[in-house]
């Protein structure tokens, strides 16, 4: 069920237009941040509440990178391997993290805490190599750099892990 | 030197208020376009010379000038800072340092083409730019700059195709971004089917001091036959990876002075003059002026005006794969060469860096870079990503080879 605020959200993107339809990818988001990833029935409700069918909900749905049509684990690591980022080691960067969190790209650590996908260009090609979690961005990392900043994460959450 | 675009940006991060941006001329512009109109709005456009700063360089006032005569119905204004090019991140700098100056030129824009709503179709990952432009938004609409225009914030979910204009147009209607049939022109078909202009991020950012200098002045801080300045940058393995604003017209050499040169023990061996999708150019086109002209003339495209450096250090097909596996992702899948196409060249490049690649690899590359050439796909996406592959093979062939002869890469 989308909460209110939700609706709220989408109301107000959906007013700013000619056609509610174009509150779509804000409605998508929305629906996403309630629970972390977007679900068939989540996806079913935002397409109610915009008047679409959910295969046409779903159309745009599949098509961005940032809405998690599957599972995801609270924490989504999304690592540039974009041209700027690669040449700076990037791809270390990225060996780095499956071996740490044991996944493959796509994959969801052992302890359901980070999903770990690639992401193309984040725009922060200077402070290469970057990458983004929970849609916060970090830029010139290095491999200890990394270390420390999943261990903070993980240390962070460890109260929420006990609620959940 | 000028450097009118960036001049009130903070050396030390954040963003330029509203009091600080109106102390140094802001919302000047926006007063002299609402006295000319826009006719003399974009006379005075077409007089200074710009182009836009997209990628494509296309005269920003024949952009305006093509919209048909005003019909009483709404027509609309789109910023396109869906910033994804790889390796560029020149719009980003612009609005995160200094969003007042991209929210005049989008109100000066709007005065020129009649729009009385705009939308910002912004990519979520900047979030800091949503929170600077909300804010001066609000800002400037509390302060009655805006004078009844309609300008609103549209994030986006994440896809280079939402950069393409058409593509953009279908995602702020709410739909699956791929491409549009172009004619209609989106100046007579554009969003809800009426008159729109999209314009991007830093072409709008030159209006405010086009209207406020004058167009002959704005044509002297160039160094080249187009007017203005351009916020150029570097990355790769130069010593200072950043943005910076030059003459347009800046040589190649100029803008990696800028950066500090190459990092130590690194030389340069080649350049993507501006993104991913521009042919490189050996290092000893360095001196290549970087304007619209002189990078086609010496066989690219100016494009984003952001080099990304290829280094003695890094592998050109390692390089070439990280470009291709981007284009391979990001395709709409709307038609069919474009779709299999740039998979089939990823995986031949994925081959050779494997060492399991074999000339026939090589070929299959070259067979694409001809058979996703323009005309050939429904976009201008396909043969963009083409552009850097193509130039790979010729410039370093060897390399090429010398995957399949090694069975593998010598720098892995």
């Amino acid at each position: 069920m989308l909460s209110e605020e939700a609706k709220a959200r989408i109301e107000a993107e959906a007013a700013l237009y000619p056609s509610r339809r174009s509150a779509l990818s804000e409605a998508l988001m929305a629906a996403q941040a309630e629970r972390g990833w977007l679900s068939d029935e989540a996806l079913a409700e935002v397409a109610r509440e915009l008047g679409l069918s959910a295969a046409s909900a779903e159309s745009v749905a599949t098509f961005y990178e940032l809405v998690m049509r599957r599972r995801v684990g609270p924490h989504v690591i999304l690592v540039c391997d974009s041209v700027s980022c690669w040449i700076r080691g990037g791809e270390s960067l990225l060996d780095r993290l499956k071996k740490r969190l044991g996944v493959e790209l796509g994959g969801t650590s052992a302890d359901g805490l980070f999903t770990l996908l690639p992401a193309g260009c984040l725009g922060l090609c200077e402070r290469a190599p970057a990458l983004m979690i929970d849609g916060r961005v970090y830029g010139d990392l290095t491999g200890e750099g990394l270390d420390a900043l999943i261990d903070e994460i993980k240390e962070a959450s460890r109260g929420d892990a006990a609620v959940r | 030197m000028a450097t009118p675009l960036c001049a009130r940006i903070p050396s030390g991060g954040g963003a330029a208020s509203l009091a600080e941006y109106r102390l140094a001329g802001g919302y000047l512009g926006l007063a002299a376009a609402r006295e000319l109109g826009s006719a003399a709005i974009t006379e005075a456009v077409r007089k200074a010379g710009l182009r836009g700063r997209g990628g494509a360089g296309f005269s920003t006032a024949m952009k305006w000038a093509a919209l048909p005569q005003p019909d009483g119905g709404p027509r609309y204004l789109v910023v396109n800072a869906d910033e994804k090019e790889p390796g560029t991140m020149k719009d980003r700098f612009l609005m995160e340092g200094d969003p007042h100056q991209l929210v005049e030129g989008a109100a000066i824009a709007a005065l020129a083409t009649g729009a009385r709503t705009g939308y910002i179709y912004l990519r979520r990952e900047y979030s800091r730019c949503a929170i600077e432009l909300a804010k001066a938004l609000a800002e400037a609409e509390g302060a009655g700059l805006l004078d009844g225009l309609e300008l609103h914030l549209h994030l986006g979910a994440g896809r280079y195709l939402c950069g393409e204009e058409t593509g953009l147009l279908n995602a702020i209607e709410g739909k699956r971004a791929t491409p549009r049939n172009k004619p209609p022109f989106p100046q007579i078909s554009g969003l809800w089917g009426r008159p729109t202009v999209v314009n991007n991020v830093e072409t709008l950012c030159n209006l405010p001091h086009i209207l406020r200098e004058g167009p002959d002045w704005y044509k002297a801080l160039s160094s080249s036959r187009d007017g203005g300045t351009k916020i150029y940058g570097a990355s790769g393995w130069v010593a200072r990876p950043g943005v910076w604003e030059l003459p347009l017209g800046a040589t190649a050499g100029e803008i990696l002075e800028r950066a500090g040169g190459m990092a130590p023990g690194r030389t340069a061996r080649a350049f993507l003059p501006g993104g991913a999708s521009t042919d490189f150019l050996p290092a000893a086109k360095l001196d290549v002026k970087m304007d619209f002209d002189s990078v086609a003339a010496a066989g690219s495209r100016l494009g984003t005006g952001t080099m990304v450096l290829l280094d003695d250090g890094t592998c050109p097909v390692g390089m070439v794969l990280a470009l291709e596996r981007f284009f391979a992702r990001e395709s709409c899948g709307w038609c069919t060469p474009c779709r299999e196409g740039l998979p089939w060249v990823r995986r031949c490049l994925e081959a050779l860096e494997e060492g399991s690649g074999e000339m026939s690899d090589i070929e299959a590359l070259e067979y694409h870079a001809k058979a996703l050439a323009p005309g050939r796909t429904f976009c201008a996406f396909a043969p963009g990503a083409m552009e850097p592959l193509d130039s790979a093979l010729k410039l370093f062939r060897d390399d090429f080879v010398d995957h399949v002869t090694r069975k593998g890469c010598r720098w892995r």
